[in-house]
């Protein structure tokens, strides 16, 4: 079974759409200094909290993520698809006022500011920040993926589990999860790639502080004021990390 | 079936608004020159630095009133991304800069026509929230470590101006933030999560009542100078040139010395 031939035009125009600009960073970037360029302590730094942070943040939204899509997924209540709708917001949000947003509710006069340092914990300016500002825009992602994984599988295995006298926690554990595990992963990677490109939201709520709050997109955005070669460079090296993570995991049977 | 589609639709959805995320937050309004009302109408596309926006948009008008027929539209920015814009060939008439650095990038590129002229300067205040929760009367009470400082990178104009304003004091800052540029700065000392920010005298006048200005006596030893020229690939060299003229008058000094710029 073929797609008709016309689909082609439009489908290569998208493809030069994405990759021609992926050409000229590469075009663009200088070769001599390359090395050096990806390798000064700044540009390590903002590399490691990056990946660090993503990480974090990744195994945050898989940990509240996981559950808020098992409940959109599998529960009928009045209000399911205004929640929904709530819940998907960060993903048209814009970075940046969702940074705000952070900031009015876990800053210190936010919402919760009080509370938090009755608790003597001080977000604002911390890698923490940084953390809570990716999962908050990457969350969406997660939920969304695995929803839809879980639609997609149905409710069947569940049914006949429960029926043979497995409890809830059983068939969640044996049946459903292992189930959805490709969606759960390409929910994970849009999750981490989203929070590795995160960059509005972190400067608007964490700051931006070599090593503890400056991830590569803020490094990358402040290195073009003076050095736009090596700010060039970092961009390829964040490009390649995001093709890397998508590659793995699509061929760790990923279902993206 | 309908249910496999709706996934379908709903990954594709999730990865177009990823890529639209990816890269949506550069944050300056940068850009949009171009040709702005039509009716055979001339249109003089000034870049400015973002520090200048109230004032220049106030000589825009002032401008336009006495040149019937012309749109004076503005691009503001960082001055190196206006730079940068200039140098990747973003169409321009003017370039007033907020540092004698951004504009040697310019002017080593062979844009300008003519010699830059220095219009206005500019010096560091410190910025707090206007109840002060850190009590801070003078630029030595920012070494304290307890303090939560936020400061302009090193790599931006006024963190350069702060770094030589430590070397010059002695006074050194441990900041908790070194932000992007003066708004960033602002927006932190704004709702209260820094205890005090370093931008310029301008900056503090702009904000109004949501920060109180901390004068301090030494600034005066770093002062930012503001070069402004007319570009070369400019189709209206004339009336560029006039603009700049504009700005150098008593009535453009006028207005900037409003907005608390010092004279060149």
């Amino acid at each position: 079974m073929g797609v008709p031939r016309w689909v082609w035009v439009p489908a290569a125009l998208g493809a030069a759409f994405v990759l021609l600009p992926l050409v000229a960073i590469v075009a663009r970037v200088d070769w001599g200094d390359f090395g050096s360029l990806i390798t000064s302590e700044s540009s390590r730094a903002a590399f490691a909290l990056s990946l660090k942070t993503s990480a974090a943040s990744t195994l945050a939204c898989v940990v509240l993520g996981v559950p808020m899509a098992v409940v959109l997924a599998r529960h009928e209540f009045p209000g399911l698809g205004v929640l929904r709708s709530l819940v998907l917001l960060p993903l048209v949000l814009p970075p940046v006022v969702g940074g705000l947003a952070l900031l009015y509710t876990f800053g210190r006069r936010g919402l919760l500011g009080s509370e938090l340092d009755a608790l003597g914990v001080q977000v604002a300016f911390s890698t923490l920040a940084v953390v809570m500002a990716q999962t908050f825009v990457a969350l969406p992602f997660l939920v969304v993926s695995l929803e839809g994984a879980l639609r997609t599988a149905g409710e069947r295995y569940e049914v006949v589990a429960a029926s043979l006298g497995a409890r809830p926690t059983t068939v969640l554990r044996r049946i459903t999860l292992p189930l959805v595990l490709p969606g759960l992963a390409s929910g994970a990677v849009l999750a981490f790639a989203r929070s590795l490109g995160e960059f509005g939201a972190t400067i608007t709520f964490a700051g931006s502080l070599q090593g503890r709050t400056r991830t590569l997109p803020l490094e990358i955005y402040l290195q073009r004021e003076t050095d736009p070669d090596a700010a060039v460079a970092l961009a390829l090296v964040l490009v390649v990390v995001a093709v890397l993570v998508i590659g793995f995991a699509r061929t760790g049977r990923g279902a993206l | 079936m309908t249910r496999f589609r709706r996934f379908g639709s709903v990954t594709v959805a999730a990865l177009l608004v990823l890529a639209a995320a990816g890269c949506g937050d550069d944050g300056g309004d940068a850009g949009s020159g171009g040709d702005g009302g039509g009716n055979g109408e001339t249109t003089l596309t000034v870049f400015a630095a973002a520090s200048l926006t109230s004032t220049f948009e106030q000589l825009g008008e002032e401008f336009e009133a006495a040149h019937d027929g012309v749109d004076v539209q503005f691009s503001f920015g960082g001055s190196s991304d206006l730079v940068s814009q200039l140098q990747e060939g973003a169409p321009g008439d003017v370039f007033a800069s907020a540092d004698t650095a951004n504009m040697d990038k310019l002017t080593a590129d062979d844009l300008q026509a003519g010699d830059p002229q220095d219009f206005a300067t500019n010096t560091l205040e410190i910025a707090t929230p206007p109840d002060d929760p850190g009590g801070v009367t003078s630029f030595a009470d920012l070494a304290d470590p307890d303090l939560k400082v936020v400061v302009c990178a090193p790599e931006v104009p006024c963190g350069a101006a702060t770094a030589k304003m430590e070397e010059a004091t002695g006074v050194d800052i441990t900041p908790v933030s070194e932000e992007q540029s003066v708004t960033d700065v602002l927006g932190k000392v704004t709702s209260g999560e820094a205890d005090a920010g370093l931008v310029y005298v301008t900056d503090v006048t702009a904000a109004g009542d949501d920060v109180t200005g901390v004068p301090f006596p030494e600034s005066d030893q770093v002062v930012n100078t503001y070069p402004i020229v007319a570009l070369e690939g400019s189709e209206h060299r004339d009336l560029a040139q006039e603009f700049v003229d504009l700005v150098l008058s008593q009535t453009g000094q006028d207005v900037l010395a409003k907005a608390g710029f010092g004279a060149p």
